[in-house]
């Protein structure tokens, strides 16, 4: 089983909560920049529409890293390994999900490893982590 | 056991935007061992990389210094951009030395780990002079501090082992092979004046190590004759920031936008990621530019069998195959678990880097050769003998039709018989060049150097011989068909360093898209596409994540043959990392300035003229009956339309002349066009007004050009 998050676009209030508890989580500030998930809003003709970006645990990633910096781990979570990691951001580019994200200031890119945290503060209840057979989450929308 | 010669003990400088400021410069005569500060002219004009090389190498040699003298060089620079992990092709050596072949200066632009790696070691080049007495290992150990040169007992020479003998000797873990990286060459470059460098990399993926060749002009010669074994450097660890850019936002937002279109379109373009450079086989055949019969023809009906789609079934897919980190067009593929067949390796199990476009056409179809397992094996031999499988290919082409001419035969040759298509004559013909005996020798000194010898000792028709003899400067002619395209003729002669596509590939713009009808227009492509391609070996780029992927609004674009959204790219890379606010008429200016540099070097050394760009006639149209009535209608309506004469109405003969009478004034007028376009007189020479716009009117350079004006 792997461990992802899922997205209820239904539920979704457009609040951004998740994206200030996840930067505040794993780099002290509330910069949705610094975001593993980003809420993305789109104006349609039947009303605002709202999806979320954030990492499937697909592993397409793994595959184009070339030191084996990325790899998936026992809970079926795709995880950096820091200190092999060239910074080259092929991960970045090559992600389907564009689900990795590069910050300046920053040489590493960095992804959600579904902690969970915005989920658990999310007011309206549209996340959740939870466990699929293939790594493809329910619901993602970009 | 290993014994050191030389010690000479230095703390790393850190890397600030490109620079180490630094070059590292060991002398094996004296022993010397020394640091040599870069200073801001070697910045301002030379950039790094091959600009670097040329500054260096100029300094070191005398006018008259050949290319097995002490005082020769092989200089060593990536540039300031290379060991940038966030943009494909940024790992790129540039290497410098006077050629073998050519007796002027040669530049030659390799992949592998070795340029970065010695940046991140501390240096901004590497310069070697001097000859040691017996065979030396150079080692250039960052974490410990220590550049030695030793000896060794039991090195092997041949580059798959003795790279392995290396690895083994001084990075036993597996960590520790991460950042360390070799040169070497092989027993091949000892006997013949094709010797290749190859460079190292270690695949983390394969935990094995992979080859990158500086195949062209003779380098790998002069480091043997130099009694290196192999140069290795060991550098601190890599990181993202390891090239300490100054803005590094802009190079990685650079990188991060062109991953993503090699993403989202290299499936439908090239499909590099799949097939490498091997896609270009069926494309050249295609177009009539594939290199077949030393270059009579332009195509086979049996290319189907060692084109993109049988290289696409060899090469292990699936893995990260760049040459340096974050090359996400990943075009270095590798034919794994290859089984060697014949030689001194028969029976090992090898991977074989490529093979590339160059190696199929060269080895391969330009020989007759289409069956892909003698391909690898030519590839996996000439790489570990250490040759260029490019002059290898078009040498060994040369002799072919020098066999089926009746020029040579089985007595002169030793047994071989070889004619066209005949791989195990081939194959055995390489194997006697790194055993060092047989015709295998006489093959081995190159085409300029057969011709005078067929010529005087087997009577051949001196003339035959040039017009068929595809070298130029030297140089053998690297895989492309120019006869239908004259801006790629002058892409081949007008070069600097000899007839290599990296200086201008200019056909399809000429001869498939009319894009160049005009001789200003193909000497405005002859200025601006040489300068751009040598600002690439400037700066430590490879050229291929330019133009092998294009966005797909491209051909909407003003000069879509120019990529303008990838120049942009390699302005925001360049001033993103040295801090140096360029736009993309500078990084022109900059080229402009190392290459002129480059021909007044060529000029010193007693070559670079009007005379000295002059190209075989095989290059430029049909040299033979056959040939021209392989593709009679086409020259029959050249003959009507451009020369204005009834084909009707004469012989074969009659034909060939008047078309190649046409052709090679057109040449010369080709000449006339980019020299002046170039600022140089009408005799090739940069004139002192065109150094002074450049800035390197250097009075050691004005001397040189002076005494040709």
């Amino acid at each position: 089983m792997n461990r992802v998050l899922s997205f209820d676009a239904e539920k979704c209030v457009g609040c951004h909560i998740c994206e200030e508890v996840c930067s505040e989580t794993w780099f002290k500030t509330t910069d949705p920049e610094r975001s593993s998930i980003r809420i993305r809003e789109e104006q349609r003709q039947d009303g605002l529409m709202l999806s979320a970006v954030y990492c499937v645990q697909c592993g397409e990633c793994v595959n184009v890293c070339p030191v084996e910096a990325l790899y998936r781990d026992k809970r079926g979570i795709v995880r950096l390994r820091k200190q092999l990691c060239v910074g080259c951001l092929a991960c970045v580019g090559f992600c389907p999900y564009l689900a990795m994200f590069y910050h300046a200031g920053q040489a590493e890119p960095f992804k959600c490893v579904a902690c969970g945290k915005c989920a658990d503060e999310c007011p309206a209840e549209a996340l959740a982590v939870v466990e699929v057979e293939t790594p493809r989450a329910p619901g993602v929308q970009i | 056991m290993r014994t050191v010669l030389a010690d000479y003990a230095y703390t790393p400088s850190p890397v600030e935007r490109g620079y180490t400021g630094r070059t590292l410069y060991i002398n094996l005569s004296d022993r010397t061992i020394a640091a040599k500060p870069v200073t801001d002219l070697m910045k301002e004009k030379f950039i790094g990389g091959r600009g670097f090389g040329l500054w260096l190498l100029w300094h070191g040699v005398r006018d008259d210094t050949r290319w097995n003298d002490p005082e020769n060089e092989i200089v060593v620079s990536s540039g300031p951009c290379g060991g940038t992990t966030q943009y494909p092709g940024s790992g790129k050596s540039l290497v410098v030395s006077i050629s073998p072949l050519t007796n002027v200066v040669i530049d030659s632009n390799v992949g592998g780990h070795f340029g970065p790696l010695l940046k991140f070691a501390g240096w901004d080049a590497l310069e070697i002079q001097g000859k040691a007495e017996r065979d030396v290992i150079i080692i250039i150990d960052a974490p410990a501090g220590r550049v030695t040169v030793e000896e060794a007992t039991n090195v092997p020479t041949d580059t798959h082992l003795v790279a392995r003998w290396l690895l083994e000797e001084l990075a036993p873990g597996e960590e520790e092979r991460y950042f360390i990286s070799s040169i070497s060459s092989g027993s091949g470059a000892e006997h013949t004046l094709w010797g290749c460098l190859n460079f190292s990399l270690y695949d983390r993926r394969r935990k094995e190590l992979r080859f990158k060749q500086a195949g062209r002009g003779g380098i790998g010669t002069v480091l043997r004759d130099k009694r290196i074994k192999a140069v290795v450097v060991k550098s601190l660890p890599v990181k993202g920031d390891s090239n300490h850019p100054a803005d590094p936002e802009r190079v990685a937002r650079a990188g991060i936008r062109l991953h993503k279109e090699i993403h989202d379109y290299d499936d439908q373009q090239c499909r590099m990621r799949h097939r490498g450079t091997s896609y270009l086989v069926q494309i050249m055949n295609d177009y009539d530019l594939l290199p077949v019969h030393n270059f009579r023809f332009g195509s086979h009906p049996e290319a189907h069998r060692i084109n993109g789609n049988v290289w696409e079934a060899r090469f292990t897919q699936g893995l990260p195959d760049g040459c340096w980190y974050g090359c996400t067009l990943s075009c270095s593929h590798t034919s794994d678990n290859y089984t060697v067949r014949t030689g001194p390796y028969r029976g090992q199990t090898v991977s074989v880097d490529g093979p590339e476009y160059e190696t199929i056409a060269g080895v391969g179809s330009n020989c007759g050769i289409f069956d892909p397992d003698a391909i690898l094996e030519l590839n996996f031999y000439c790489d570990t003998y250490g040759i260029d499988t490019i002059s290898f290919g078009t040498g060994v082409a040369f002799v072919m039709e020098c066999y089926e001419a009746g020029i040579l035969d089985r007595e002169k040759t030793g047994g071989l018989e070889l004619r066209f298509g005949n791989a195990d004559a081939a194959i055995e013909l390489l194997h006697q060049m790194g055993r060092g005996e047989g015709f295998g020798c006489i093959v081995g000194q190159g085409v300029r150097r057969m011709k005078e010898y067929f010529a005087r000792e087997y009577g051949a028709d001196p003339a035959f011989l040039k017009d068929i003899g595809m070298e130029a400067k030297g140089l053998e002619y690297s895989e492309y068909v120019s006869k239908e395209s004259l801006a790629q003729q002058g892409g081949y002669g007008l070069t600097n360093k000899g007839p290599q596509h990296d200086e201008a590939w200019l056909i399809f713009m000429d001869m498939v898209s009319n894009l160049l009808p005009t001789f200003e227009d193909k000497a405005e492509a002859l200025h601006y596409f040489p300068m751009w391609r040598t600002w690439f070996g400037l700066c430590g780029f490879c050229k291929l994540p330019w133009n092998d992927i294009v966005p797909p609004d491209n051909k909407y674009m003003d000069e879509p043959a120019k990529i303008p959204a990838h120049v942009q790219n390699y302005v925001d890379l360049f001033s993103g990392v040295t801090g140096r606010q360029v736009t993309r008429e500078d990084l022109i200016t900059m080229s402009e300035a190392v290459y002129n540099f480059q021909r007044v070097f060529n000029i010193r050394l007693g070559y670079g003229l009007r005379d000295h760009d002059d190209v075989p006639y095989r290059s430029q149209g049909p040299v033979t009956i056959e040939e021209y009535q392989s593709r009679a209608e086409r020259y029959d309506k050249q003959v009507e339309q451009l020369l204005g004469l009834n084909p009707r109405e004469m012989s074969v003969e009659e034909k060939l002349a008047a078309l190649r009478k046409y052709r090679e004034e057109q040449y010369e007028r080709l000449k006339d066009a980019v020299y002046a376009r170039r600022g140089w007189t009408k005799n090739g020479v940069p004139t002192p007004e065109t150094l002074k716009r450049l800035g390197i009117d250097f009075p050691e350079v004005l001397a040189v050009v002076q005494k040709h004006l």
